[in-house]
């Protein structure tokens, strides 16, 4: 056992210091993929703690990346608030609204637990829309260069900003190392192996889930916030279905119940799409079949496939 | 100081659609002691339990657990008073190692103390016989051997109420000498509630033995009592009919 959360120390400090490294020896134009792709692990991190570790599967978790995304961008631009107070304000909003979707959608189980979540998160998508004088709708809008500075740091840059993106990846990914190891993420396990089983040996499962729906969402929102700061646009087009199932696809291909691999599945989707669309314009076809092949010949995802084969102890 | 009886039920009734699962079942269960619930398929007894852990929810009547009305509380909470439940159906984790399932178990009641959680965790397996597997994933054991850990899914939370839903069905005749031994060893500090079909099991383990029949409690009393009452001997052998 100590031996096994030695090597998961090793394994998360590894992996942040690798990211570190990689900003001096990889070209600008990696780098700026990098930062993206920290923040939007960040959202995989979020919903893997859900999806992963809690075996609930929700189709609307772009409502929670949205939420955090417009409480950011709105207390900013419509009340005038600084960075720090709108990244809180963007992040109390996905709580609250975590809290609410979490107390509805818990009432179901299953099939029903995924479409409740989609359509509240289509509901979300509408109601952005709806307000389109505040929210500008499809369009989205812009936070303007000048405002975006954090704690003193003018995180437009590119160095700035990779290394911005890097610190709240690192909390989270820490974070979560922390929770599943804990006997909170323990019991989550339990719940998403034997629901039944374990509110039987006395746990309050409604309890756990309603947590996890919560930390899962306001993580999920959290990196919404960031991803509006960092990249200074705030649009519709993030509260879309297709933002609820990006991080399952990448939680998916990178492996689901596993640390690291929400990073692995955004990596991996990042550089699939980008470099097949070098190729051909029809780089969704690339893109659709190797998604086919990896399920078809890695079901539990690459960094499941490489627990389940080598390394047992994976976190 | 604490009353004879451990836990009692008054009027607790189960309807489904129209069919009475339980009628109207009064009983008392004797602190310390090995009790035995029997009766024929469908007299209720997996439901009657179901009601007392809160697994089921009873139609009407009323549980007691230490003179505390537990009624209206939800099966996680009567069992963080101490009761622990094993399932008829195996319900194991069947995805997570031997030493994670009894860990899962024993987390409840000793929290963050990762060292008391594992020590407790490898003594139940060991107590059980399953502590040279303990690092196989549940699903790849035997169905034996999965029913054994079930028990000690329950062990592990030290109850002080034990509920066993048919532990020795499927078991192999040494299984089954092993559990009688362990049984025995629990009475006394445990108190154990059983529904068995094994009437040599029951024979050997139980001081007190309660029939259920069609939702009715039949008869109840010691096992030369039971073994001796007529209506017992009618309802098993299906003798004098008249009903």
């Amino acid at each position: 056992m100590t031996k096994n959360s030695l090597y998961s120390h090793c394994l998360h400090f590894g992996t942040i210091a690798l990211l570190v490294a990689l900003f001096f020896l990889l070209p600008a134009y990696h780098v700026g993929n990098l930062s993206r792709i920290m923040v939007l692990a960040v959202y995989a991190m979020g919903f893997n703690l859900l999806f992963g570790y809690t075996g609930l599967l929700s189709l609307g978790h772009a409502l929670f990346f949205a939420t955090g995304m417009y409480g950011l961008g709105m207390a900013m631009n419509t009340f005038g608030l600084p960075s720090e107070l709108a990244l809180i304000v963007g992040v109390v909003c996905a709580i609250l609204v975590s809290t609410a979707i979490g107390l509805l959608a818990l009432r179901t189980t299953g099939v029903a637990f995924m479409i409740v979540t989609l359509m509240f998160a289509q509901a979300g998508y509408l109601t952005v829309l709806y307000f389109g004088s505040y929210t500008r709708g499809d369009e989205g809008f812009v936070i303007q260069q000048a405002e975006r500075i954090f704690a003193g740091v003018d995180i437009t840059g590119e160095t700035s900003r990779y290394f911005a993106a890097l610190i709240l990846f690192s909390i989270v990914f820490l974070l979560i190392a922390y929770l599943v190891r804990s006997p909170f993420g323990r019991t989550l396990v339990a719940i998403r192996e034997n629901e039944e089983r374990t509110k039987m040996l006395g746990y309050d499962t409604v309890r756990h889930k309603l947590l996890a729906v919560i930390i899962s969402g306001s993580i999920s929102g959290l990196a919404g916030a960031a991803y509006a700061l960092l990249f200074g646009y705030v649009g519709a087009t993030f509260a879309t279905v297709q933002y609820s199932i990006f991080p399952l696809l990448w939680v998916l291909l990178g492996g689901a119940g596993t640390t690291l691999g929400p990073l692995i599945g955004v990596v991996f989707m990042f550089y699939l799409i980008d470099l097949s669309s070098e190729l051909t314009q029809a780089y969704m076809l690339i893109a659709g079949v190797v998604l086919v092949l990896l399920t078809l010949f890695a079901p539990q995802g690459l960094a499941g496939e490489i627990r389940r084969k080598v390394f047992k102890w994976l976190p | 100081m604490a009353s004879v009886n451990i836990l009692s039920t008054k009027g607790l009734t189960k309807t489904y659609g129209g069919i009475d699962a339980n009628m109207d079942v009064d009983f008392e269960l004797q602190r310390g002691k090995v009790t035995a619930l029997i009766g024929p398929n469908g007299a209720g007894k997996s439901t009657f339990v179901g009601m007392i852990c809160g697994r089921i929810s009873a139609t009407r009547g009323e549980v007691f657990f230490e003179d505390q009305n537990i009624s209206s509380m939800p099966a996680h909470k009567r069992i963080q008073l101490g009761i622990a439940y094993t399932f008829q159906i195996t319900s194991v984790y069947a995805g997570l190692t031997l030493l994670e399932n009894t860990a899962i178990s024993a987390r409840r009641r000793l929290g963050k103390d990762n060292v008391a959680v594992n020590a407790k965790a490898l003594e139940v397996l060991e107590r059980v016989g399953l502590a040279d597997r303990a690092h196989q994933i549940a699903g790849d054991l035997s169905y034996g051997h999965q029913r054994v850990l079930e028990i000690a899914l329950g062990l592990a939370q030290d109850p002080v109420l034990f509920i066993l839903d048919e532990p020795t069905q499927g078991l192999a005749e040494t299984e089954i000498d092993d559990f009688v031994d362990l049984i025995n060893a629990l009475s006394g500090d445990t108190t154990i509630l059983l529904i068995e079909h094994n009437m040599d099991v029951v024979m050997r383990t139980a001081d007190q033995i309660t029939v259920l029949e069609f939702g009715k409690t039949l008869a109840s009393g010691t096992p030369s009592e039971i073994h001796n009452n007529q209506a017992v001997q009618a309802a098993y052998l299906g003798t004098a009919v008249d009903a």
